[in-house]
């Protein structure tokens, strides 16, 4: 510290040996000070329901009765009887969340992915074509959900018209499937471009370069530079989408409320209705934990599913 | 010969990102029509782009009713939001900095527990931060949208990334005249992190704009609701209205819209800033 000059000279170069961000003179609890806000967030809202959840999941749990017995994994078991009302509705919604799942993640990483690929690039007009993907996003949940539902009505939708059906998108399934998958793709291909877009601005240009003076072909560059270059942000979207799909509950509860019979009424809204209406959380508790087991080995076989193979 | 070939697959570039615009701009405009068209028209079976007779009705019943008091909607909507995005940008951002640029005790252990919530599905919190909320009197009141979905662990973990590549000379030329670690996160990291900071508070602002089960369960009484909350009460209703339900699709976007043209300029900026890095 003693050579330590007056100059503030921003073009002096780091000293060798000590790391950039590399702090000397702080006092002890000040990096604490820095995260205390959030800290405390995070510790009432993130970490204590995690452990508070599962103890409610432990217990015969109704937010107005005083008594609230525990009744260890008798909530889960119950879950686990297919035959039980509780197990029943909860496998029904489980498939619906897994249907949508399945078929909306595909289309909702392919899709984006080719989008921001068409807009990478210079020329008139780009920006204009982005911001209109990206608006069905801002407009949200709800005026997506009721303009879609409209458009989709069986009897005087402009779907039908113009496509010259007569499907009720939102009554019968498959049709259903199709109506909230393509609802979906609509409201939220945007924001995964604009990610994409982003990620795909971070593959330095020589890389591209370098492959173009090996004289390699358009797919070839593709493959070798653009996809691997990708992989964090695939890797993010992918998770991220597949996370937003299993939560579906907006388009689901707006455009078929969970008809028919209940076939799409997903796991988030039947945990929704059960905990937040009839209040019965230990089982609404229950299948949170049930669904999240789900999630997150989905969440593991991506990334193992995408694992650098270089590193083989 | 290359130039025909290279103008060809521009028309054919536009061509293509030309009919996706259309697919997306033609069901709001379809939205935007049908507000102005009379019960009667909104029901017909044959598609009228240009509403004839055009009226106002759908406007004058809508915001009438005492039941769906959609401006008081529109302003929950509008605090909830900002409120949100301003709670995240105060906590993460100093969070974020020091779990990216101070080294200290139990930092590793502090980032990886924050990002480990990163892959925590946010189901498991729905009933017990309900019951949380509850505990804290916040149902039926704007701080249970605004507080709770702040802690998610997002804003640390997006900020952090844009701080641990900000050049470490700024900040020791900043040390050298003397300022402490207060005065170095505001006057040297934030400025330079703006299009980070203003990309997370749109980020966030949207999120909650367009958070919809959370309030339907959270806010109950007609005046506490916010837009896609109180909306989504149309959707009880036997006979559906599309010439009113319409009209409110439209008030709730309108200031949207504007709000997201004139703010589409940062997005941009913030979304090429990370083309910078390189």
């Amino acid at each position: 510290m003693s050579a330590l000059t007056e100059s503030g000279d921003l073009t002096v170069a780091a000293e060798p040996g000590r790391s950039s961000g590399t702090t000397r003179r702080m006092r002890p609890w000040t990096p604490y000070a820095f995260l205390a806000p959030y800290l405390a967030l995070f510790a009432v809202f993130m970490v204590l329901p995690i452990g508070f959840g599962f103890w409610t999941s432990l217990h015969e749990w109704d937010i107005n009765l005083p008594d609230r017995p525990f009744v260890g994994l008798r909530n889960y078991a119950e879950l686990f009887d297919p035959a039980g009302v509780d197990g029943s509705r909860f496998w029904t919604a489980m498939k619906a969340t897994g249907i949508f799942t399945v078929a909306s993640v595909p289309l909702l990483v392919v899709l984006p992915l080719a989008v921001a690929l068409l807009m990478n690039g210079r020329f008139k007009g780009r920006n204009v074509y982005r911001a209109v993907y990206f608006a069905p996003y801002v407009l949200g949940v709800a005026v997506v959900g009721f303009v879609w539902r409209f458009l989709l009505d069986g009897n005087i939708g402009l779907v039908n018209h113009y496509l010259g059906l007569d499907v009720q998108w939102t009554t019968d399934v498959p049709p259903a499937w199709i109506a909230l998958v393509g609802v979906t793709v609509w409201w939220t291909l945007g924001l995964n471009s604009v990610i994409f877009l982003a990620g795909l601005q971070d593959i330095p240009r020589e890389l591209h370069e370098a492959a173009m003076v090996d004289g390699a072909s358009a797919w070839h560059r593709f493959r070798s530079v653009t996809l691997p270059g990708l992989r964090p942000v695939t890797i993010f979207v992918v998770n991220a989408t597949i996370l937003a799909s299993a939560n579906m509950f907006g388009q689901s509860y707006l455009i078929t409320g969970g008809a028919p019979a209940d076939q799409t009424k997903t796991a988030i809204y039947l945990i929704a209705e059960t905990g937040l209406r009839q209040f019965d959380m230990g089982t609404a508790s229950a299948m949170s934990f049930i669904l999240a087991a789900f999630l997150m080995t989905a969440s593991a076989l991506v990334f193992g599913a995408f694992r650098d193979r270089s590193r083989r | 010969m290359t130039r025909d070939i290279r103008s060809l697959r521009r028309a054919l570039l536009h061509l293509v990102l030309a009919v996706i615009a259309a697919l997306y701009l033609s069901p709001l405009v379809y939205m935007l029509s049908t507000s102005f068209k009379t019960r009667e028209g909104a029901g017909s079976t044959d598609p009228q782009w240009v509403p004839a007779p055009a009226t106002l009705d759908a406007y004058r019943e809508i915001l009438g009713s005492p039941d769906s008091p959609i401006l008081t909607w529109f302003l929950n909507s509008l605090v909830a939001a900002t409120g949100h995005a301003v709670l995240v940008l105060v906590t993460a951002a100093p969070a974020a900095y020091a779990l990216a640029r101070l080294r200290f005790r139990g930092r590793s252990a502090i980032f990886a527990t924050v990002v480990a919530t990163l892959f925590v599905p946010p189901v498991v919190l729905l009933i017990p931060n309900f019951l949380i909320v509850n505990e804290l009197s916040w149902v039926d009141s704007l701080p249970a949208v605004i507080i709770p979905a702040a802690a998610g662990a997002f804003g640390v973990f997006f900020l952090r990334q844009f701080f641990v590549t900000l050049p470490g000379e700024l900040e020791e030329a900043a040390e050298l005249d003397g300022c402490n670690r207060w005065q170095i996160f505001v006057t040297i990291a934030l400025p330079l992190a703006r299009p980070a900071l203003v990309t997370l508070f749109l980020l966030s602002f949207l999120t909650n704009w367009n958070d919809f089960l959370w309030p339907i369960y959270v806010l109950l009484s007609p005046e506490s609701l916010t837009l896609p909350a109180g909306l989504g009460n149309f959707q009880g209703a036997n006979n559906i209205r599309y010439d009113l339900l319409m009209a409110g699709a439209v008030i709730a976007s309108l200031p949207v819209i504007v709000l997201y043209l004139v703010a589409q300029r940062w997005v941009i900026e913030g979304i090429s800033r990370s083309g910078l890095k390189g």
